[in-house]
Formats: C-alpha cells, sequence, structure tokens
C-alpha cells in the first residue's frame, strides 16, 4: 500500500512495488496488487481494504503509516505486515519494520560531495521533517565535516546543520517547483553540489541543475539515478541509496513460504542494505584517490572505527 | 467614500439607499449563484451523474490493456472486444458498489457463522468519509446563499481541527463532557478563521475570495509550525505529529468497534438540519438569503449588510472547524501537518453539485464519500487506478456546473425562471450588463 506519491514517483513507494513485482518474479505463485493513498485518513480504510482481500502480507510504505498500521496489527494478530521505514519498540509480532541505517550512507555520499566540490559550499534539503529524511541529512553533514577533518578544508554545508536540527525543507514530496526554487537560491549562494532527500521534488531540483548547466552537479536518494532517472543521469555523481526493494522482495518471499517473522530488520553497509550507487558518467572524473578513501570508510564504519552520529538512527 | 469602502460596517445603522455598493447590478456572482440554486432541475443533476459514471466506464475500458488487446481484434471478433470493454468497466464498477454500499459476499457469508461487521463495513466507510465533507460543504453552501464564496474551508477545517485536537489530548475532563468540549473547540477554532474573513469583508470590503484563499496558507503553515514546536509535538518523535487525543475526547463509535462509524455523522446532520432551519425559518437565514439575492435592495429593506456578511462566516467557519473536528476526534486521533486533505476544496464542489441547499449538500456528499470508499475496494480488487474517481467526480461537477451542457446533450429545455423556482422577485439578468 503506497502513500500518495504512487508507484511510480521514482523514490521509496516505487522501490517498495518494485520488491513485490521481484518476488513474484522469483517465485510465481506469488500475485501482487497494490492501493495508492489520495491522503492521510486513506491509510486505515486502504489497509482494512486489503486485510479483507486475506493478503499473505501487506506491505505499508513510510513512516506515516505507522499509527494506523499498528492498530490495523493489533486487531488482525494472524495477518502478516511490513512496514518500510518504521520500526515499533516493543516489537509486534506480526509486523516486519524494514529500517535503514542510510546515515551511513549519507556519510559517504558528504565525503564524496565534499572532494568533488569546487566552490566549497555544498548543500542538501528535505522534503518534509521526518527522522527518515534527516538521518540522510545528518549522515552527509558528517561526512563533509569529516573530509574537512581529514583534509584541513572548510567545505560548507548549506540546507541542514545537524547540531540544531534545522534545515531547508519543502513542505512536501511531490511539488517539484518547490524543489526547483530551493536548488536555484543554493546554486545563487555558490553551492555546487546539491543533494535533495525529497522524493519527486528531487526532479526539481535535478530540472534546476540541468538548466544552470555550469558546473553544478547532484547526487540522487533513495535509489540509484541513472535507472530510476535517467534523463537526468549526466548530472549525478552518484546516488545515496537504501535497499527498500531487496527487503520488500525477501520479506515477501520469507512470507510466501511461511517464514515469516515480524521484529525488525536494519539496513546497513555491513549488510549492503544501504550504499552508494556507482559513479556511471562519473566514473573518470572521481579521482581514484577519493575512491579508495571512500572504499576506507565503507570499511571503517562497518568495523566501528569511524562512527556516525545521528540522533535519527535505528537502536535496535 | 471609494468604490471598495462602500459598504457599511458591521454595527453601523443601515444606510440610505442612494449610497453606491461595490456590486452594482448583478455581477457575475449573481447570476452564478442564482443558476447553481434555481437553474438546475433534479433531471440536470442525475443526468450529470449518469454521464460522468458512463465517461468514467469507458475511461476504466478502454485504460485497462487487457481490453485494448481485444480491440486490436475488432473486425476479427467484434463481440469480444465489446464484451471485454463491458467485463471491465462494470468488474470495476461492481468492486465499487461493493466497497460503497455492501458486499453480497459477505452478507452470504454472515449467514454461515461470518462476521456482521463485514457486512456493514461498507456503507460505514461511506458515512465516515461523508462526515467531513457534509460540514465542508456546508461551510461553502451557506455563504453562497448570500452571494459569497468561501474558498477557505480548508483553512477553517484546520482552525477546527487544531482546536478540537489540542482540548483533546492537552485537556483533561471527565467523560462526555471532554468530547462535548473538544467538538465545541472545534466550531469555535473555525469560527474564528472564518469569522476574520466575514469581518474583513464587511470593514474594509476586502474580496472574501482572496482573503479565504490567502489564509488557507497561513493556517497551513501555521499548523505546520506548531506541529513542529516541543509543545505540540508527541514525546519521542521528532517528526511534527500531535499527542494522539485521550480516549474520553474520542467520539463514540456508532456501531461497535468493528466499525469506523462515529458520532461524527450525527454532528454532520444536525449541522445540515441546522443549516436547513436557519435558512428557512430565522431571521438571520431570511436576511442572507436577502443579502443573496440583491444587496442593495437589502440594504434598503434595513438589513446591516456588513453584520450579516460577518455572521454568515462565522457560522460557515465554524461549520469547516466541526468537520475538523470529526476527523481529528473521529477517525484519526492525531494532527499531522496534511490532517486537512482535501476536504475543503471537495467541499466546494459537493456545496455544487448538491445545488446549494442542505439536503442536497448531504445527498451530493453521500454520493462523493460512496465514490471515494469504493474506489479503494475498486482499487483493490481490480487494480483500476483510484484517480478514475477524481475523473468522474470532475467530469459530474462538470456537468453539475454547467447546465447548458447536459441540457445540450439530452435536448432538454432550459427551466423557465418564474416567481416559483424563485423565491423574492427581482430581475431577470441575462449576463452582466
Amino acid at each position: 500500500m503506497t502513500d500518495t506519491g504512487g508507484i511510480d514517483d521514482r523514490s521509496f513507494n516505487a522501490s517498495s512495488y518494485q520488491g513485490l513485482l521481484d518476488a513474484a518474479k522469483a517465485d510465481p505463485n506469488i500475485t501482487t496488487a497494490y492501493l495508492q493513498s489520495t491522503t492521510q485518513s486513506d491509510y486505515v480504510p486502504n489497509i482494512n481494504a486489503l486485510v479483507q482481500r486475506n493478503c499473505g502480507i501487506i506491505v505499508t510504505v513510510g513512516f506515516l503509516m505507522g499509527d494506523a498500521t499498528q492498530s490495523a496489527a493489533k486487531a488482525h494478530p494472524t495477518d502478516h505486515f511490513a512496514i518500510v521505514d518504521y520500526n515499533y519498540s516493543p516489537p509486534l509480532n506480526n509486523v516486519l519494520g524494514l529500517i535503514f541505517n542510510t546515515a551511513q550512507a549519507g556519510f559517504l555520499g558528504g565525503y564524496l560531495a565534499a572532494g568533488m566540490t569546487k566552490t566549497g559550499t555544498v548543500a542538501t534539503f528535505g522534503g518534509m521533517k521526518l527522522p527518515t529524511v534527516t538521518i540522510y541529512m545528518d549522515g552527509f553533514y558528517d561526512g563533509v565535516q569529516y573530509y574537512n577533518q581529514k583534509h584541513n578544508k572548510n567545505v560548507k554545508v548549506l540546507g541542514w546543520n545537524e547540531k540544531t536540527q534545522n534545515g531547508t525543507f519543502t513542505g512536501d514530496f511531490t511539488d517539484q517547483t518547490k524543489g526547483k526554487e530551493v536548488t536555484q537560491t543554493f546554486i545563487q549562494q555558490g553551492a555546487d553540489i546539491i543533494f535533495p532527500v525529497a522524493g519527486n521534488v528531487g526532479l526539481g531540483a535535478a530540472a534546476a541543475v540541468k538548466q544552470n548547466g555550469n558546473g553544478v552537479h547532484m547526487l540522487w536518494v533513495d535509489t540509484d539515478g541513472c535507472i530510476s532517472a535517467p534523463q537526468y543521469c549526466s548530472i549525478f555523481i552518484s546516488s545515496v541509496t537504501k535497499g527498500i526493494a531487496s527487503a520488500v522482495k525477501t520479506v515477501t518471499l520469507a512470507a510466501a513460504n511461511n517464514q515469516f517473522k515480524g521484529g525488525n530488520y536494519v539496513g546497513t553497509l555491513a549488510n549492503n542494505g544501504v550504499g552508494i550507487s556507482p559513479f556511471h558518467d562519473f566514473a573518470s572524473k572521481v579521482p581514484a584517490s577519493l575512491q579508495s578513501e571512500l572504499n576506507q570508510i565503507k570499511q571503517g564504519i562497518i568495523n566501528g572505527s569511524i562512527k556516525v552520529a545521528s540522533p535519527s538512527q535505528p537502536t535496535s | 467614500m471609494t468604490l471598495l469602502a462602500g459598504e457599511p460596517s458591521g454595527g453601523q445603522a443601515p444606510t440610505g439607499p442612494e449610497q453606491p455598493l461595490r456590486e452594482e447590478g448583478p455581477g457575475f456572482r449573481q447570476v452564478f449563484v442564482e443558476g447553481i440554486v434555481y437553474g438546475n432541475s433534479v433531471t440536470v443533476t442525475a443526468l450529470a451523474i449518469v454521464t460522468g459514471i458512463v465517461l468514467g466506464g469507458l475511461l476504466i475500458a478502454f485504460s485497462d490493456p487487457h481490453v485494448l488487446h481485444r480491440w486490436a481484434h475488432l473486425f476479427s471478433a467484434p463481440g469480444a472486444a465489446f464484451s471485454s470493454a463491458w467485463d471491465s468497466a462494470s468488474s470495476a464498477y461492481s468492486a465499487m458498489f461493493q466497497g460503497a454500499v455492501v458486499n453480497i459476499h459477505s452478507v452470504g457469508k454472515a449467514f454461515h457463522g461470518g462476521s456482521i461487521s463485514s457486512v456493514f463495513s461498507p456503507i460505514s466507510e461511506t458515512l465516515v468519509q461523508a462526515t467531513p465533507l457534509i460540514l465542508a460543504s456546508l461551510a461553502v453552501m451557506l455563504p453562497f446563499r448570500a452571494g459569497l464564496f468561501n474558498i477557505g474551508a480548508t483553512g477553517q477545517f484546520i482552525g477546527g481541527a487544531f482546536l478540537a485536537g489540542w482540548v483533546g489530548f492537552g485537556v483533561s475532563l471527565p467523560p462526555v463532557i471532554h468530547v462535548v468540549v473538544a467538538v465545541l473547540a472545534g466550531f469555535a477554532g473555525g469560527a474564528i478563521v472564518g469569522g476574520l474573513v466575514g469581518a474583513l469583508r464587511a470593514r474594509t470590503g476586502a474580496n472574501e475570495v482572496i482573503v479565504t484563499i490567502m489564509l488557507n496558507y497561513v493556517m497551513e503553515y501555521l499548523l505546520l509550525y506548531l506541529l513542529g514546536t516541543a509543545y505540540f509535538r508527541r514525546p519521542g518523535r521528532i517528526d511534527p505529529i500531535s499527542p494522539l487525543v485521550q480516549g474520553t475526547a474520542r467520539l463514540p463509535h456508532l456501531f461497535g468497534h468493528g466499525l469506523r462509524v462515529n458520532a461524527g455523522i450525527v454532528v454532520a446532520l444536525a449541522g445540515a438540519a441546522g443549516v436547513a432551519w436557519l435558512l428557512k425559518r430565522s431571521t438571520f437565514g431570511f436576511e442572507f438569503r436577502a443579502i443573496g439575492f440583491n444587496p442593495r435592495a437589502a440594504r434598503t429593506a434595513g438589513i446591516d449588510i456588513g453584520r450579516g456578511y460577518t455572521q454568515v462566516f462565522l457560522i460557515a467557519g465554524g461549520l469547516a472547524g466541526l468537520a475538523g473536528a470529526c476527523v481529528v476526534l473521529g477517525t484519526d486521533f492525531t494532527l499531522t501537518p496534511q490532517v486537512y486533505g482535501t476536504y475543503g476544496i471537495d467541499g466546494i464542489t459537493v456545496a455544487l453539485l448538491g445545488r446549494g441547499a442542505p439536503l442536497g449538500v448531504v445527498l451530493a456528499a453521500l454520493l462523493y464519500a460512496g465514490l471515494h470508499a469504493g474506489g479503494v475496494q475498486m482499487q483493490a480488487s481490480t487494480q483500476t487506478p483510484v484517480d478514475i474517481v477524481t475523473v468522474i467526480q470532475a467530469v459530474i461537477v462538470l456537468f453539475v456546473a454547467a447546465p447548458p451542457l447536459i441540457r445540450g446533450l439530452y435536448r432538454l429545455r432550459a427551466r423557465p425562471v418564474t416567481s416559483e423556482t424563485r423565491a423574492t422577485p427581482t430581475i431577470t439578468y441575462v449576463g452582466d450588463p
């Protein structure tokens, strides 16, 4: 069941549905269906409609459905649910929370951006101030600071401050015009790498970046931008990804084989649940030294020698 | 006295007839209002609905890849092409009916030990959807009858939802009293926002269309800001979401916990009855309608127009606020930055469809709610995109708002405007002079 963005938002709703389709491809006994919400008031009736269809597993997409999924799961203890981007403490027996420590991947993205900027200013903004959004921005911010510390540089981050937890948000995940406006403002302030964490709104940012042309680039979010928005591949240095599709596929297959288990799944760099995508068009433009530093940092985060501190990090 | 400031301020004695009014002669508003309220016969409305449903059915059929495939072989197998189109549309609509009114399969199951609540859950969902729609469209309809356009039901909804929610989670009161106080707070919250519009219109002549649209933005961002402050944010969360409304402030379920239908629908129907009484039987209502028919004549007759504008918007805002209260206290139990949904905008179309009468509004809201609730079921069981529902709704409203289209389509004659179809005699206008 998707949020208002629908299955073609090129972001987390699309990834979740892709996970279902992948599962159906892997196991021909699985049939899939989806419901799109038009407003937040649709969450409860939509979940109820799916419950009445006796689904093997119901995947709800997004943090905002936390309350609705919880009450449905309590009312129907024999049905199985998975929720993307949310977890319950204490965990529920019939819900698997799929959460992702994207601060780790955002850290790599921030380090990459700091290493690639020419103007010494990079920028990020979010769709709404939700933990699943700000966790990316925290990681990005930390990554830039880590680069500054290592290389004695002073790369500035616009749009987010981890200490005050304040920054720039467009207010939703659908209005591309706002994404364009915010991005143009950042470019005027000297930023040459933009990292939107805002679903469809990021497409507006990409339009602004492409329009501007000279030397401004982007990092895409959630999925590999060169696959989900190929028209903008030439401006994407890389993408900070979150393995929603593979996590949804895994839990769907498990449910189909009667191996469903409630609780929480946390995607990390270590289990490849989060990461940064290949550089595509930038493979030759990202210096080899920077690429090897990124690999070292990845190992450092996995073995714990580099700490990523984000208040939004999943704890379980 | 300038044209814009040409109206008496609220509380002043009625001014003489020789003073210029802002609206000289029948403006666009008057013609439009009369066209909707008196120009549309029941036949036109019914035909508009039928046309919308037929067009929607064609859209469902021809957006189905399976059907399109059959139509590619139209000349070799015409029967298959038509029957597949029929199957696609009829299965979508039957799913919609099952999601909005009653599911035949669950009735059968109920006789064999199935749950009773699943028989009534479709109609319960329709009523739940209809509750805020009825109230929001009453908030549009009432000013409409006084010749005013209320585009601000969204902002007034937010005002009501916010105060009702605040009383719901921030105050502890005994059961029954708590929910009553919370609902009244919802009315007050909406009335504050609406009253502001009415007062501005009355005192400064500010165009209420502009003011209400702008106030919608003000309220949306005010809500977002307030939910971001520590006081209104749920403990343990960093995203803008309020604490849950306490159990004592929730509107009671009418038919047990299995069905979501709650006392909100009673509030909505009472609101509709109240507005009907107001318009038909009270002095207020008479004044509102008189202002709507002809502000200049109303003033000449000694009606304080400024006070009338303010009162209309106070009550309308309160009704939209009640819609917000019913959503927060009846189904959502929490405030989020998107709590207002699309009720304010849908309220405008429902008010038009309801032809500006309370009973019409209730029926139109039920139709809209049924389409919405049924749309969920339609998407769940036939995977027809829920957007088709929006198209059907839009087509219906298009035809209702433009009666000549329907009359032309079905070769109907225009309804003659007589003293019976009009409550008070005024000059018959053809258009702007």
